[in-house]
C-alpha cells in the first residue's frame, strides 16, 4: 500500500514538478501566489479571525464613528462606527467570489465556442460565432457590463452576470486562433484518419494544447474582473449595503475625504493588493507554460 | 438590442410610477414599444441615419443633440490621455528594454505593476487629494475656473477653441484642468504598454539585423531610435488602440469624480436612470470609437511594418 502511494506521488511530481520548478524560479510570481493565498485564507476565515465580526453587517455604533487608525481599529472605523479592518476582510470574500463566478461562467462557454469555431473554421457557423464575439469585443467590457447591470436590479448576482457577459468572447477569440492553426497539425490529421470523432479531436487533441494559454489568461484576467467589479460597485450597481464590498466602501468613503481619508484609502489599498497579486501570479503562470527560456 | 430584451418598461420608467395607465399606453404606442422587436430595430436603424436618434427620456431632447453637446468634452479628455499615454509609455518602454535587467528596468517594472493594479478611479481620488486639496497645484473639478467664460464653440474642445480664437489664457486654464483627469485615465494604459514595448525591444535586440547594425558600428542612439523602435512599436500600438477605445468606458468614473461635463458622465447617468435611447447611443458611440481607433492603428502599423504594406500592394 505504501509503495503504491509513493509511486502515485512520484508520477505526480514528475508530471507537475517541472511546472512548479519553472514557476518558483521567478521570485516575483511566488510573491503573487503568497498574496493570493493570504487573501483567500482571510476571506474564507473572515468571521472567525476578524476582531469585530458584527461590523460586517447592519451594525451601528455612533460613539465609535470615523475613528482614525489606532491599535483597537488598525484601519479606523467608518461613518457608522464599523471596524474597517473587519469590513475589508469581508470585502475580500465578495471580490474573490466575483472572480470565481465570472470566470467559471464565462470561460467554459467561451472556450467551447472557440474550439468549435476554430475546428470547423470554414463552416458557416464558425463565422457566425466569431462575428457575434467581435460585436461583444467592440464594446469595452466595462461599458457592456455597466449597461447590462443598469437594466437589471442592482445586486451582487446580477453584477456577476453582467461582467460574465462581457468576458466570454475574449476566450472564444483566444481559443479560436489556437484551434484554427492547430487543426492543420499532423497529429490532428492523423486522429481524423483513424476515425476519431470531432468531439475527441476538439477536447482531447486540441484543447490540451490550448490549456496553457487559457490558464495564463484566466489568472491575468482575475485582476481585471476585480477592477470592473469594483467600478460597478463604485456607481452602486454591485453588492448592496450592508454587504461589505471594497468598491462600495471606496465610493462611500470618498464623501469624507480628505479629513477621514482612511475610510476609502484602506479599501483602495486592499483592492490594489489583490489585483497586484493576481497579476504577479499570472506572470508566473505565463512563464510556466511558455517554452522559451528568458 | 440587448437593452430591449431585458425586463423593465421604458415608458413606465419615463413617466414615473404614479402616472396614469393611459399615459403610459400612449407613450408606449408613440415609442413603438408594442411592435415586435425587429420592427423596433428597423425604426431605430432608420432613425440613426436620418438624425433621429430617439428622445432621451431623461433630458427630453433628441439624443443626437445630447451627444453633440457632451461628446467634445470627453473627446478632449481622451485625446489628452492618449497623448500623455504615448509620451510616457514609449520612453519608459524603450528605456526599460535597452537597459533590461538593470536598476532602471526594475524601477519601470515596479511602476507598471502598480499602475496596472490601481483602478483608475482610485488614481483619480489620490491625485485629487494630493495635488488638488493638499498642494493646490491643480484644480479639482470642472473644465474651466468658474470665473472664466468658455471660448466660442468651434470644435467644442476648449483648449483648441481657445487657441483658434486667440484666448490663450482660456486655453491654458482648460489645459490645466485637463492634466489630472487625463493622467488618471492614462496611467493604466501607460503601465501596460510600457511592459509590452519593453519585451518586444528585448526580443528585437537579439535579432540578426540588430547585431548587424551593431557590428557595422552604427551609433547606439541611431540604432535605438531609428531601427529598433519601429518594429518594437507594433505590438504596443495594437494594444494602444484597444486601450484608447475602451477609455470612453474608463472615463465614466473619472468624469464623475472630476465633475467633468462630458459624454461619459451623460452615459453613466443614462444607465443609472435606465434611459434606453441614451444607453444605446452611448454603446454606439463607443463602437464607433473602437472602429476609428483600430482603423487608424492599422494604417500606422502598415507604415511601421513594410511587410504588411508590400503584401497589401502585391494583392492589388
Amino acid at each position: 500500500m505504501m509503495i503504491q502511494k509513493k509511486s502515485w506521488a512520484g508520477t505526480l511530481t514528475k508530471k507537475y514538478g517541472r511546472y512548479w520548478y519553472k514557476f518558483k524560479s521567478n521570485k516575483i510570481s511566488l510573491v503573487g501566489l503568497g498574496v493570493i493565498v493570504f487573501v483567500a485564507v482571510i476571506a474564507i476565515f473572515a468571521p472567525w479571525i476578524t476582531p469585530y465580526p458584527t461590523s460586517a453587517g447592519l451594525y451601528v455604533n455612533f460613539s465609535q464613528q470615523k475613528l482614525p487608525p489606532s491599535l483597537a481599529h488598525p484601519f479606523g472605523t467608518d461613518e457608522f462606527g464599523r471596524d474597517l479592518l473587519t469590513r475589508v476582510a469581508f470585502g475580500f470574500r465578495y471580490s474573490l467570489t466575483l472572480v470565481a463566478v465570472v470566470l467559471s461562467i464565462s470561460v467554459a462557454p467561451g472556450v467551447v465556442l472557440g474550439l468549435i469555431a476554430g475546428y470547423y473554421v470554414n463552416r458557416w457557423f464558425s463565422a457566425v460565432i466569431m462575428r457575434i464575439a467581435d460585436v461583444f469585443v467592440a464594446v469595452p467590457p466595462l461599458l457592456l457590463a455597466l449597461s447590462v447591470a443598469s437594466v437589471l436590479t442592482p445586486s451582487a448576482i446580477n453584477a456577476m452576470m453582467a461582467v460574465s457577459l462581457a468576458w466570454w468572447p475574449w476566450y472564444t477569440r483566444l481559443v479560436y486562433s489556437i484551434a484554427s492553426s492547430l487543426r492543420n497539425e499532423d497529429y490532428v490529421k492523423a486522429a481524423e484518419l483513424v476515425g476519431a470523432s470531432p468531439t475527441h479531436i476538439m477536447f482531447k487533441e486540441i484543447f490540451p494544447n490550448a490549456l496553457g494559454s487559457i490558464l495564463t489568461k484566466v489568472t491575468l484576467d482575475a485582476g481585471w474582473v476585480i477592477l470592473i467589479g469594483a467600478a460597478l460597485s463604485y456607481v452602486g450597481l454591485g453588492a448592496q449595503a450592508p454587504t461589505p464590498d471594497l468598491g462600495t466602501m471606496i465610493s462611500e468613503g470618498s464623501q469624507y475625504l480628505p479629513a477621514s481619508w482612511w475610510i476609502s484609502i484602506f479599501p483602495a489599498c486592499a483592492i490594489v493588493a489583490v489585483i497586484l497579486g493576481f497579476n504577479l501570479l499570472g506572470d508566473g503562470v505565463n512563464d510556466m507554460f511558455s517554452s522559451s527560456i528568458k | 438590442m440587448i437593452a430591449r430584451v431585458l425586463p423593465g418598461d421604458p415608458a413606465r420608467l419615463a413617466l414615473g410610477p404614479r402616472a396614469p395607465q393611459q399615459a403610459v399606453d400612449a407613450l408606449r404606442a408613440e415609442l413603438h414599444l408594442n411592435d415586435p422587436i425587429f420592427v423596433q430595430y428597423w425604426y431605430w436603424l432608420s432613425g440613426v441615419f436620418t438624425g433621429n436618434w430617439g428622445i432621451s427620456l431623461f433630458t427630453q431632447r433628441n439624443v443626437l443633440i445630447d451627444v453633440s453637446e457632451f461628446l467634445p468634452a470627453t473627446v478632449e479628455l481622451i485625446l489628452a490621455a492618449a497623448i500623455i499615454d504615448l509620451a510616457l509609455a514609449i520612453p519608459l518602454g524603450m528605456l526599460a528594454g535597452r537597459m533590461a535587467n538593470t536598476f532602471v528596468d526594475n524601477t519601470v517594472r515596479i511602476i507598471s505593476y502598480i499602475g496596472i493594479a490601481i483602478p483608475a478611479f482610485v488614481v483619480a481620488i489620490i491625485l485629487q487629494l494630493t495635488l488638488g486639496y493638499g498642494l493646490h497645484i491643480f484644480p479639482i473639478i470642472g473644465r474651466l475656473d468658474q470665473s472664466i467664460q468658455p471660448p466660442p464653440r468651434i470644435t467644442g474642445l476648449y483648449v483648441i477653441d481657445g487657441l483658434i480664437t486667440g484666448n490663450f489664457s482660456v486655453a491654458a486654464n482648460a489645459l490645466w484642468h485637463l492634466v489630472l483627469p487625463a493622467f488618471a485615465l492614462a496611467l493604466g494604459p501607460i503601465a501596460q504598454e510600457a511592459r509590452i514595448l519593453r519585451s518586444s525591444v528585448v526580443e528585437n535586440l537579439n535579432k540578426d539585423y540588430t547585431l548587424a547594425e551593431i557590428s557595422h558600428g552604427l551609433p547606439e542612439r541611431i540604432i535605438t531610435l531609428k531601427y529598433l523602435m519601429k518594429p518594437s512599436l507594433i505590438p504596443m500600438i495594437t494594444i494602444y488602440a484597444l486601450d484608447i477605445s475602451s477609455q470612453i468606458a474608463n472615463a465614466f468614473l473619472i468624469e464623475l469624480i472630476f465633475n467633468w461635463p462630458g459624454f461619459s458622465r451623460y452615459g453613466l447617468n443614462a444607465m443609472l436612470s435606465k434611459d434606453l435611447n441614451a444607453i444605446v447611443a452611448t454603446v454606439m458611440v463607443a463602437g464607433i470609437m473602437f472602429v476609428v481607433a483600430n482603423t487608424i492603428v492599422d494604417l500606422v502599423v502598415s507604415y511601421l511594418d513594410p511587410r504588411i504594406r508590400f503584401q497589401a500592394e502585391s494583392e492589388e
